[in-house]
């Protein structure tokens, strides 16, 4: 069955233990069980939230700090399953929530492009095949046997920017990442994105700056406290979350 | 179905590429690289000849190889479970940001250590020439007891890494257990001193004591292992194997709320 959505979320909630002491070892887990003080005091990161975004569609998330707009993004990128209702995802995702998460400081920037490239699904054969790409892009070709411990973070960046981008993804999963670098590899950050969304790439993007989504997002959502207050377009939406707050 | 297979061969490009970071990085700048892996076991054996043929004199015949079939089973075994114990939990920054099947990391740790092992049979090898041990056609057989040890090794690791994600002293109570296991598998003695209910209970619930067994059988007696060796070390893996397999996917959803 065809589905005209690319992401596909119904009635999601997601669950948290937040139990105010973590048991995380035995001793304490029967200690507490003796006790009975194995407490489950449940936090609902998401409520029954359902949205649905159609390919090629930019959306803006906004929210204050801890309304959920990261975990939404997790729970579409898989990294975090929902305790109740159905997600679905058509398409191949290229997240870009923490810049080089997963680089190894002891290794060479060559050994962690195929790492890292592995690491979000792709086979070293596509990963030879893009190299130079990636490395043009990151400007880092004179280091390449250099340990990543020895690259300054803008230079990290970069490169996670670079492999994350260089598949053309159906679904770009952006969050707040756009203020690494210097001002001109932004520009070039800013300009391939752009590039992907005339493309045809769906667009998810958190951030606070209201300006950010407003350029380059067509929707938003507004997330308080779990809950989605409101979808619609980007000024409609934005123009409510800053009176609301 | 074509998204899916293409899944499945990225990451088993991830697995190779895992295995051999782990291997890059545990000799990067030493000098001898990895020539450690065959000196290592190959000085541990030494130190040990030196000590139980001096002070505690056991009856067995060409001990040294004896000693190091012994000790290179239970080394990997050792290495391999305690490895994959952390390597859920140390990657828990890396699960938070992007999608990876879990098991990819205690598999990767498994496999790195049994290249690791696969290395230091060549100690093996070393020690067999110096005592003059005779090479037999059964050698080629080693290969399957190997695969035994591994698969038997994958399904403790699964299982153990799950367990420390939800509590971080398991790895505490394992040392433990593994302190208690080195002693209760003929490594270093022979079979024969052990009193006769003692005995059966490491001849009959003692895995490793199939692997090491049949790995002794086939270098030190040129025989085939006897069939019931092989079939308990079989079935004794493949059980292990699914029961760790089993916890770990009942469970592995539930690892983000807990690294």
């Amino acid at each position: 069955m065809e589905n005209e959505y690319i992401i596909d979320l119904r009635d999601v909630t997601i669950r948290f233990n937040m139990a105010t002491e973590k048991v995380d070892n035995l001793k304490e887990y029967f200690v507490k069980l003796v006790k009975r003080q194995l407490m489950f005091q449940e936090f609902l990161a998401l409520k029954d939230v359902t949205l649905q975004i159609r390919p090629g569609e930019a959306w803006g998330l906004v929210g204050a700090n801890g309304a959920g707009k990261s975990t939404m993004l997790k729970l579409i990128s898989g990294i975090l399953k929902p305790y109740k209702g159905t997600v679905q995802v058509n398409g191949t995702i290229a997240p870009l929530i923490e810049l080089g998460a997963g680089f190894d400081m002891e290794l060479t920037a060559r050994e962690n492009i195929f790492l890292n490239g592995t690491l979000l699904g792709h086979s070293k054969k596509f990963m030879e095949e893009h190299f130079d790409e990636i490395v043009d892009f990151a400007e880092i070709r004179d280091f390449l046997d250099v340990p990543l411990k020895n690259y300054s973070s803008g230079m990290q960046a970069r490169i996670g920017f670079s492999i994350a981008t260089m598949v053309r993804p159906d679904i770009l999963v952006v969050d707040e990442i756009l203020s690494v670098g210097d001002f001109r590899f932004r520009e070039k950050c800013n300009r391939r994105m752009e590039e992907m969304l005339a493309a045809g790439t769906t667009l998810l993007l958190v951030s606070h700056s209201i300006e950010d989504i407003r350029n380059m997002c067509t929707h938003a959502a507004w997330i308080d406290h779990g809950i989605l207050k409101m979808t619609g377009d980007a000024e409609t939406v934005t123009e409510a979350y800053l009176k609301g707050v | 179905m074509k998204i899916k297979s293409a899944n499945w061969i990225g990451y088993r490009d991830l697995l190779a590429q895992l295995v051999s970071k782990d291997l890059k990085l545990k000799y990067r700048r030493s000098v001898l690289g990895y020539l450690w892996s065959i000196l290592n076991p190959l000085l541990i054996m030494l130190v040990m000849v030196l000590v139980f043929s001096s002070y505690f004199r056991f009856d067995v015949a060409n001990y040294p190889v004896y000693l190091i079939i012994g000790q290179t089973i239970y080394n990997y075994m050792n290495n391999a479970t305690t490895h994959a114990i952390y390597s859920i939990t140390d990657n828990g920054a890396l699960l938070k940001k992007v999608y990876v099947p879990k098991y990819i990391f205690p598999l990767s740790k498994v496999t790195s250590d049994m290249m690791d092992f696969i290395f230091s049979l060549g100690a093996m090898v070393l020690v067999m020439v110096v005592t003059r041990t005779p090479f037999s056609m059964y050698l080629i057989l080693l290969p399957y007891v190997a695969i035994q040890v591994y698969v038997f090794t994958l399904g403790m690791g699964m299982f153990l890494a799950q367990a420390a994600v939800f509590f971080r002293d398991v790895r505490y109570i394992y040392n433990v257990f593994l302190t208690a296991w080195l002693y209760a598998t003929p490594i270093f003695y022979p079979i024969s001193i052990l009193p006769g209910k003692i005995r059966w209970v490491v001849t009959h619930l003692n895995p490793l004591y199939y692997y090491i067994e049949q790995f002794r059988c086939i270098v030190l007696e040129r025989m085939l292992p006897s069939p019931v060796l092989v079939f308990r070390g079989c079935v004794i893996s493949v059980i292990f194997l699914v029961v760790g397999l089993f916890f770990f996917r009942k469970n592995q959803d539930k690892f983000i709320l807990y690294i």
